[in-house]
Protein backbone atom coordinates (compact mmCIF):
# COMPACT_ATOMS: atom_id res chain seq x y z
CA UNK A 1 0.00 0.00 0.00
CA UNK A 2 1.32 3.30 -0.86
CA UNK A 3 1.86 5.64 2.43
CA UNK A 4 -0.23 8.24 0.70
CA UNK A 5 -3.12 6.37 0.63
CA UNK A 6 -2.10 4.02 3.83
CA UNK A 7 -2.31 7.87 5.31
CA UNK A 8 -5.42 8.85 3.48
CA UNK A 9 -7.11 6.08 4.15
CA UNK A 10 -6.34 5.96 7.95
CA UNK A 11 -7.52 9.76 8.17
CA UNK A 12 -10.95 8.99 6.73
CA UNK A 13 -11.72 5.26 8.03
CA UNK A 14 -9.71 4.97 11.11
CA UNK A 15 -7.78 1.92 12.50
CA UNK A 16 -7.62 -0.31 15.71
CA UNK A 17 -5.18 -2.55 16.56
CA UNK A 18 -4.21 -5.49 14.57
CA UNK A 19 -7.13 -5.40 12.76
CA UNK A 20 -8.05 -2.94 10.30
CA UNK A 21 -11.26 -1.09 11.00
CA UNK A 22 -12.73 0.40 7.79
CA UNK A 23 -15.84 3.16 8.51
CA UNK A 24 -18.76 0.80 6.45
CA UNK A 25 -21.09 3.52 8.50
CA UNK A 26 -19.58 6.78 8.65
CA UNK A 27 -21.32 8.74 11.23
CA UNK A 28 -24.45 7.19 11.73
CA UNK A 29 -25.97 3.40 12.50
CA UNK A 30 -27.40 1.61 9.32
CA UNK A 31 -30.70 -0.11 9.03
CA UNK A 32 -32.14 -1.32 12.34
CA UNK A 33 -32.53 -4.90 11.24
CA UNK A 34 -28.99 -5.14 10.09
CA UNK A 35 -27.18 -7.42 12.33
CA UNK A 36 -23.47 -8.72 13.18
CA UNK A 37 -21.46 -11.09 11.60
CA UNK A 38 -18.70 -12.38 9.98
CA UNK A 39 -17.22 -13.72 6.06
CA UNK A 40 -14.08 -14.64 5.10
CA UNK A 41 -12.95 -13.44 1.49
CA UNK A 42 -10.37 -15.89 -0.72
CA UNK A 43 -8.90 -14.17 -3.91
CA UNK A 44 -6.31 -15.19 -6.51
CA UNK A 45 -6.10 -19.19 -5.94
CA UNK A 46 -4.71 -19.52 -9.39
CA UNK A 47 -5.45 -23.00 -9.33
CA UNK A 48 -3.23 -24.86 -12.18
CA UNK A 49 -0.62 -22.41 -11.93
CA UNK A 50 3.15 -23.41 -11.69
CA UNK A 51 6.24 -21.65 -11.12
CA UNK A 52 8.89 -20.05 -9.36
CA UNK A 53 6.83 -17.77 -7.68
CA UNK A 54 4.88 -19.87 -5.27
CA UNK A 55 6.62 -23.90 -5.31
CA UNK A 56 3.97 -25.16 -2.98
CA UNK A 57 1.51 -23.95 -6.00
CA UNK A 58 -0.24 -27.20 -5.74
CA UNK A 59 -0.97 -27.50 -1.83
CA UNK A 60 -1.61 -23.16 -0.76
CA UNK A 61 -5.22 -23.61 -1.54
CA UNK A 62 -5.67 -26.87 0.60
CA UNK A 63 -3.48 -25.64 3.42
CA UNK A 64 -5.73 -22.01 3.14
CA UNK A 65 -8.88 -24.69 3.54
CA UNK A 66 -7.52 -26.09 6.36
CA UNK A 67 -6.24 -22.26 8.25
CA UNK A 68 -10.01 -21.46 7.76
CA UNK A 69 -11.40 -24.55 8.72
CA UNK A 70 -9.70 -24.13 12.14
CA UNK A 71 -11.18 -21.14 13.25
CA UNK A 72 -12.48 -20.93 16.55
CA UNK A 73 -15.23 -19.29 15.01
CA UNK A 74 -16.73 -20.09 12.11
CA UNK A 75 -17.70 -17.36 9.00
CA UNK A 76 -21.15 -17.16 8.55
CA UNK A 77 -20.12 -17.16 4.41
CA UNK A 78 -16.95 -17.73 2.25
CA UNK A 79 -16.26 -15.48 -0.73
CA UNK A 80 -14.01 -15.76 -3.38
CA UNK A 81 -13.13 -12.67 -5.38
CA UNK A 82 -11.74 -14.39 -8.87
CA UNK A 83 -9.12 -15.87 -10.42
CA UNK A 84 -9.93 -19.42 -8.96
CA UNK A 85 -7.79 -20.65 -11.91
CA UNK A 86 -4.75 -20.30 -13.52
CA UNK A 87 -5.74 -19.33 -17.20
CA UNK A 88 -5.29 -21.54 -19.61
CA UNK A 89 -5.50 -21.57 -23.80
CA UNK A 90 -7.27 -25.56 -23.68
CA UNK A 91 -10.67 -24.92 -23.08
CA UNK A 92 -10.45 -28.71 -21.94
CA UNK A 93 -8.26 -28.02 -19.39
CA UNK A 94 -9.73 -25.01 -18.10
CA UNK A 95 -12.69 -27.12 -17.06
CA UNK A 96 -10.18 -29.63 -15.13
CA UNK A 97 -8.70 -27.16 -13.22
CA UNK A 98 -12.28 -25.56 -12.68
CA UNK A 99 -13.37 -29.02 -11.62
CA UNK A 100 -10.14 -29.97 -9.38
CA UNK A 101 -10.87 -26.43 -7.35
CA UNK A 102 -14.20 -26.78 -7.04
CA UNK A 103 -13.19 -30.26 -5.46
CA UNK A 104 -10.56 -29.03 -2.89
CA UNK A 105 -12.73 -26.34 -2.04
CA UNK A 106 -15.72 -28.44 -1.14
CA UNK A 107 -13.76 -29.31 1.91
CA UNK A 108 -14.43 -25.90 3.53
CA UNK A 109 -16.23 -26.65 6.75
CA UNK A 110 -18.48 -23.87 5.72
CA UNK A 111 -20.91 -24.56 3.13
CA UNK A 112 -22.64 -20.99 2.39
CA UNK A 113 -19.87 -20.21 -0.42
CA UNK A 114 -20.12 -17.32 -3.22
CA UNK A 115 -17.98 -17.16 -6.14
CA UNK A 116 -16.76 -14.24 -8.64
CA UNK A 117 -14.48 -15.02 -11.87
CA UNK A 118 -11.60 -13.42 -12.44
CA UNK A 119 -10.33 -12.12 -15.63
CA UNK A 120 -8.05 -15.95 -15.38
CA UNK A 121 -11.36 -18.06 -15.27
CA UNK A 122 -13.74 -15.84 -18.00
CA UNK A 123 -11.80 -13.30 -20.26
CA UNK A 124 -10.76 -15.93 -22.95
CA UNK A 125 -14.13 -17.40 -23.64
CA UNK A 126 -16.33 -14.73 -22.37
CA UNK A 127 -17.14 -16.86 -18.83
CA UNK A 128 -18.46 -19.79 -20.78
CA UNK A 129 -16.82 -22.06 -18.77
CA UNK A 130 -16.62 -20.43 -15.17
CA UNK A 131 -20.94 -20.49 -15.76
CA UNK A 132 -21.29 -24.18 -16.42
CA UNK A 133 -19.11 -24.51 -12.69
CA UNK A 134 -20.16 -21.89 -10.76
CA UNK A 135 -23.32 -20.08 -12.30
CA UNK A 136 -23.94 -16.25 -12.95
CA UNK A 137 -21.07 -14.19 -12.98
CA UNK A 138 -22.77 -11.25 -11.25
CA UNK A 139 -25.93 -11.89 -8.37
CA UNK A 140 -26.94 -10.30 -4.94
CA UNK A 141 -27.59 -12.29 -1.92
CA UNK A 142 -28.86 -10.49 1.19
CA UNK A 143 -27.40 -11.56 4.84
CA UNK A 144 -28.58 -10.06 7.86
CA UNK A 145 -29.41 -6.77 7.00
CA UNK A 146 -26.62 -6.36 4.44
CA UNK A 147 -27.32 -6.82 0.65
CA UNK A 148 -24.22 -8.11 -1.06
CA UNK A 149 -23.89 -7.50 -4.77
CA UNK A 150 -20.92 -9.51 -6.43
CA UNK A 151 -20.17 -7.94 -9.75
CA UNK A 152 -18.44 -9.50 -12.96
CA UNK A 153 -15.91 -6.84 -14.53
CA UNK A 154 -14.15 -9.61 -16.27
CA UNK A 155 -15.95 -11.66 -18.31
CA UNK A 156 -15.06 -8.73 -21.09
CA UNK A 157 -11.41 -9.21 -21.78
CA UNK A 158 -11.54 -5.43 -21.78
CA UNK A 159 -12.11 -5.37 -18.35
CA UNK A 160 -15.81 -3.74 -18.74
CA UNK A 161 -18.92 -4.14 -16.90
CA UNK A 162 -20.50 -3.30 -19.54
CA UNK A 163 -24.00 -1.15 -20.19
CA UNK A 164 -26.62 -4.36 -19.31
CA UNK A 165 -24.80 -4.95 -16.20
CA UNK A 166 -24.96 -1.74 -14.97
CA UNK A 167 -28.43 -1.10 -15.74
CA UNK A 168 -28.76 -4.09 -13.64
CA UNK A 169 -26.86 -2.59 -10.85
CA UNK A 170 -28.48 0.86 -11.50
CA UNK A 171 -31.80 -0.99 -10.65
CA UNK A 172 -31.20 -3.33 -8.09
CA UNK A 173 -29.51 -0.09 -5.85
CA UNK A 174 -33.32 1.80 -6.65
CA UNK A 175 -34.41 -0.61 -4.42
CA UNK A 176 -32.15 -0.25 -1.37
CA UNK A 177 -32.69 2.47 0.96
CA UNK A 178 -29.72 5.59 1.39
CA UNK A 179 -28.63 4.38 4.52
CA UNK A 180 -29.07 -0.17 4.03
CA UNK A 181 -25.60 -1.63 4.11
CA UNK A 182 -24.37 -2.52 0.78
CA UNK A 183 -21.01 -4.70 0.21
CA UNK A 184 -20.04 -4.96 -3.55
CA UNK A 185 -17.65 -7.84 -4.07
CA UNK A 186 -15.77 -8.07 -7.61
CA UNK A 187 -12.56 -8.94 -8.94
CA UNK A 188 -10.87 -6.38 -10.54
CA UNK A 189 -10.37 -2.47 -8.43
CA UNK A 190 -13.56 -0.23 -9.58
CA UNK A 191 -11.63 2.92 -9.51
CA UNK A 192 -8.11 3.53 -11.19
CA UNK A 193 -5.65 2.17 -8.77
CA UNK A 194 -3.25 1.93 -11.15
CA UNK A 195 -4.30 2.16 -14.87
CA UNK A 196 -0.06 1.53 -16.36
CA UNK A 197 -0.50 -1.77 -14.74
CA UNK A 198 -4.23 -2.22 -15.89
CA UNK A 199 -5.36 -2.59 -12.20
CA UNK A 200 -8.53 -0.70 -12.95
CA UNK A 201 -12.31 -1.28 -14.76
CA UNK A 202 -12.42 0.54 -17.61
CA UNK A 203 -16.20 1.47 -16.54
CA UNK A 204 -15.75 1.23 -13.26
CA UNK A 205 -16.22 4.60 -12.62
CA UNK A 206 -19.91 4.58 -13.67
CA UNK A 207 -20.55 1.54 -10.87
CA UNK A 208 -18.77 4.30 -8.39
CA UNK A 209 -21.32 6.83 -9.35
CA UNK A 210 -24.56 4.53 -8.95
CA UNK A 211 -23.23 3.87 -5.37
CA UNK A 212 -21.98 7.15 -4.63
CA UNK A 213 -25.91 8.17 -3.04
CA UNK A 214 -25.17 5.00 -0.40
CA UNK A 215 -24.09 5.87 2.66
CA UNK A 216 -22.75 2.72 3.76
CA UNK A 217 -21.10 0.89 0.90
CA UNK A 218 -17.31 -0.80 1.03
CA UNK A 219 -15.61 -2.85 -1.61
CA UNK A 220 -13.61 -6.06 -1.35
CA UNK A 221 -11.57 -7.04 -4.21
CA UNK A 222 -9.18 -8.90 -5.40
CA UNK A 223 -6.56 -8.97 -8.52
CA UNK A 224 -3.23 -6.91 -7.53
CA UNK A 225 -2.19 -10.05 -4.51
CA UNK A 226 -1.78 -7.68 -1.85
CA UNK A 227 -3.96 -5.95 0.93
CA UNK A 228 -4.86 -2.59 -0.13
CA UNK A 229 -6.93 0.76 1.03
CA UNK A 230 -8.73 3.12 -0.64
CA UNK A 231 -11.14 5.71 -0.25
CA UNK A 232 -13.14 7.19 -3.23
CA UNK A 233 -15.33 9.53 -1.35
CA UNK A 234 -17.07 7.42 1.39
CA UNK A 235 -16.54 4.19 -0.34
CA UNK A 236 -13.58 2.14 1.16
CA UNK A 237 -11.92 -0.47 -1.41
CA UNK A 238 -10.22 -3.36 0.56
CA UNK A 239 -8.05 -5.37 -1.78
CA UNK A 240 -7.27 -8.92 -0.44
CA UNK A 241 -4.04 -11.40 -0.70
CA UNK A 242 -3.52 -13.91 -3.18
CA UNK A 243 -3.15 -17.36 -2.38
CA UNK A 244 -0.65 -17.76 -5.24
CA UNK A 245 1.74 -15.11 -5.38
CA UNK A 246 2.43 -11.28 -4.14
CA UNK A 247 2.79 -8.91 -6.36
CA UNK A 248 4.40 -4.98 -5.91
CA UNK A 249 3.03 -2.23 -4.31
CA UNK A 250 1.18 -0.33 -7.13
CA UNK A 251 3.65 1.60 -9.33
CA UNK A 252 6.63 0.79 -7.02
CA UNK A 253 8.88 -0.45 -9.99
CA UNK A 254 8.89 -0.49 -13.65
CA UNK A 255 6.67 -3.80 -13.88
CA UNK A 256 4.19 -5.59 -12.25
CA UNK A 257 5.79 -8.73 -12.31
CA UNK A 258 5.23 -11.13 -9.07
CA UNK A 259 7.39 -10.87 -5.74
CA UNK A 260 10.40 -13.75 -5.89
CA UNK A 261 9.31 -16.61 -3.44
CA UNK A 262 11.62 -16.12 -0.31
CA UNK A 263 12.25 -20.17 0.74
CA UNK A 264 12.97 -18.74 4.68
CA UNK A 265 9.50 -17.25 4.38
CA UNK A 266 7.22 -19.54 3.14
CA UNK A 267 3.78 -17.85 2.17
CA UNK A 268 4.97 -14.40 2.87
CA UNK A 269 2.28 -12.37 1.56
CA UNK A 270 -0.59 -15.03 1.27
CA UNK A 271 -3.44 -15.46 2.90
CA UNK A 272 -6.98 -14.96 3.15
CA UNK A 273 -8.83 -12.57 5.49
CA UNK A 274 -11.75 -12.21 8.05
CA UNK A 275 -13.99 -9.62 7.41
CA UNK A 276 -16.41 -8.76 10.49
CA UNK A 277 -19.59 -6.51 9.80
CA UNK A 278 -21.09 -4.88 12.49
CA UNK A 279 -21.05 -0.60 13.24
CA UNK A 280 -17.49 -0.98 11.50
CA UNK A 281 -16.08 -3.16 9.18
CA UNK A 282 -13.10 -5.01 10.63
CA UNK A 283 -10.19 -6.89 8.89
CA UNK A 284 -8.36 -9.36 10.01
CA UNK A 285 -5.62 -10.95 7.32
CA UNK A 286 -5.15 -14.70 7.66
CA UNK A 287 -2.04 -16.07 6.88
CA UNK A 288 -1.86 -19.56 5.69
CA UNK A 289 -0.78 -21.51 8.61
CA UNK A 290 -2.47 -25.03 8.33
CA UNK A 291 0.07 -27.69 6.69
CA UNK B 1 25.27 22.41 -66.76
CA UNK B 2 22.36 20.14 -66.97
CA UNK B 3 23.91 17.85 -63.76
CA UNK B 4 24.33 20.96 -61.71
CA UNK B 5 20.45 21.35 -62.76
CA UNK B 6 19.26 17.73 -61.59
CA UNK B 7 21.35 18.37 -58.45
CA UNK B 8 19.86 21.37 -57.32
CA UNK B 9 16.53 19.80 -58.36
CA UNK B 10 16.88 16.83 -56.74
CA UNK B 11 18.15 18.73 -53.61
CA UNK B 12 15.16 21.11 -53.88
CA UNK B 13 12.75 17.51 -53.85
CA UNK B 14 14.06 16.45 -51.00
CA UNK B 15 13.96 19.71 -49.02
CA UNK B 16 10.67 19.90 -49.73
CA UNK B 17 9.61 16.58 -49.19
CA UNK B 18 12.13 17.39 -45.56
CA UNK B 19 9.10 20.17 -44.62
CA UNK B 20 6.15 18.39 -45.47
CA UNK B 21 7.53 15.83 -43.46
CA UNK B 22 7.83 18.33 -40.43
CA UNK B 23 4.46 18.97 -40.69
CA UNK B 24 3.00 15.41 -40.85
CA UNK B 25 3.16 13.12 -38.20
CA UNK B 26 5.87 10.52 -38.17
CA UNK B 27 4.81 7.22 -38.22
CA UNK B 28 5.66 4.54 -35.64
CA UNK B 29 4.31 1.33 -36.96
CA UNK B 30 4.29 -1.18 -33.19
CA UNK B 31 3.03 -5.21 -33.87
CA UNK B 32 1.44 -6.74 -31.45
CA UNK B 33 0.86 -10.83 -31.10
CA UNK B 34 0.51 -12.82 -27.80
CA UNK B 35 1.96 -11.55 -25.75
CA UNK B 36 4.88 -8.67 -26.75
CA UNK B 37 4.56 -5.53 -28.83
CA UNK B 38 7.35 -5.41 -31.47
CA UNK B 39 9.21 -2.87 -30.68
CA UNK B 40 8.38 -2.42 -27.46
CA UNK B 41 10.12 0.67 -26.95
CA UNK B 42 9.83 3.75 -29.11
CA UNK B 43 10.92 6.73 -29.55
CA UNK B 44 9.50 10.85 -29.93
CA UNK B 45 10.40 14.62 -29.67
CA UNK B 46 8.35 17.11 -27.35
CA UNK B 47 6.20 19.16 -29.65
CA UNK B 48 6.23 16.69 -32.67
CA UNK B 49 2.91 14.81 -33.67
CA UNK B 50 3.68 11.13 -34.04
CA UNK B 51 1.26 8.44 -35.47
CA UNK B 52 1.35 4.73 -33.58
CA UNK B 53 0.24 2.70 -36.45
CA UNK B 54 -0.76 -0.55 -35.00
CA UNK B 55 -1.74 -3.82 -36.10
CA UNK B 56 -1.78 -7.71 -34.94
CA UNK B 57 -0.35 -10.72 -35.90
CA UNK B 58 -2.63 -12.74 -33.92
CA UNK B 59 -6.06 -12.00 -32.29
CA UNK B 60 -7.63 -8.52 -30.95
CA UNK B 61 -5.49 -6.98 -28.53
CA UNK B 62 -5.58 -3.76 -26.79
CA UNK B 63 -3.40 -0.66 -26.95
CA UNK B 64 -3.64 1.66 -24.18
CA UNK B 65 -1.09 4.52 -22.91
CA UNK B 66 -2.53 6.10 -19.48
CA UNK B 67 -0.23 9.07 -19.51
CA UNK B 68 -2.20 10.24 -22.63
CA UNK B 69 -4.90 9.34 -22.48
CA UNK B 70 -4.91 6.45 -25.38
CA UNK B 71 -6.64 3.17 -25.54
CA UNK B 72 -8.05 0.98 -28.85
CA UNK B 73 -8.38 -2.23 -30.08
CA UNK B 74 -5.86 -3.60 -32.20
CA UNK B 75 -7.76 -6.28 -34.82
CA UNK B 76 -6.25 -8.47 -37.03
CA UNK B 77 -6.01 -7.28 -40.35
CA UNK B 78 -6.86 -3.87 -39.58
CA UNK B 79 -4.34 -1.05 -39.19
CA UNK B 80 -5.52 1.07 -35.91
CA UNK B 81 -3.79 4.75 -36.31
CA UNK B 82 -3.41 6.93 -33.05
CA UNK B 83 -1.77 10.47 -33.20
CA UNK B 84 -0.61 12.26 -30.55
CA UNK B 85 1.71 15.38 -29.54
CA UNK B 86 4.13 14.78 -26.38
CA UNK B 87 3.62 17.71 -24.75
CA UNK B 88 6.50 16.37 -21.41
CA UNK B 89 9.60 14.07 -22.04
CA UNK B 90 9.66 10.96 -20.08
CA UNK B 91 9.02 7.37 -20.19
CA UNK B 92 5.51 6.21 -20.41
CA UNK B 93 4.28 3.14 -20.40
CA UNK B 94 1.76 1.41 -23.01
CA UNK B 95 0.32 -2.39 -22.38
CA UNK B 96 -2.65 -4.61 -23.73
CA UNK B 97 -5.61 -4.43 -22.21
CA UNK B 98 -7.57 -6.83 -23.94
CA UNK B 99 -7.14 -10.19 -21.89
CA UNK B 100 -5.09 -12.62 -24.34
CA UNK B 101 -3.91 -15.41 -21.82
CA UNK B 102 -0.93 -16.88 -19.94
CA UNK B 103 1.36 -13.87 -20.69
CA UNK B 104 -1.01 -11.21 -21.06
CA UNK B 105 0.85 -9.40 -17.84
CA UNK B 106 3.73 -9.12 -20.03
CA UNK B 107 2.72 -7.50 -22.59
CA UNK B 108 3.84 -4.06 -22.24
CA UNK B 109 6.19 -1.56 -24.24
CA UNK B 110 7.32 2.02 -23.14
CA UNK B 111 7.59 5.50 -25.52
CA UNK B 112 10.56 7.44 -24.73
CA UNK B 113 9.74 11.17 -25.33
CA UNK B 114 13.04 13.71 -25.68
CA UNK B 115 13.08 17.11 -25.64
Amino acid sequence: MLQSDRREFLKLAGMAGVAFTAGLLPGERASAQAADFHFVQFSDTHWGYSGAANPDAENTLAKAVATVNGLSRQPDFIVFTGDLTHTTDDPKLRRERMKRFREIVSALAVKDVRFMPGEHDASLDKGEAYREFFGAPYYTFDHKGTHFIALDNVSDPAAKLGDEQLAWLAADLKQRKPDDRIIVLTHRPLFDLQPQWDWTTADGAKAIELLMPHKNVAVFYGHIHQEHHHMTGHIAHHAANSLIFALPAPGSQPKRAPLAYDAATPGKGLGTRDVSVADKVTLVELPVTRG
Amino acid sequence: MQRRTMVALLTGGVLGAARLAADAPAEIRISAKKFEFHPDKVTARVGRPVTLVLTSEDRIHGFKMPDFGLRADIVPGQETRLTLVPDKPGRFAFLCDVFCGDGHEDMEGVLVVDT
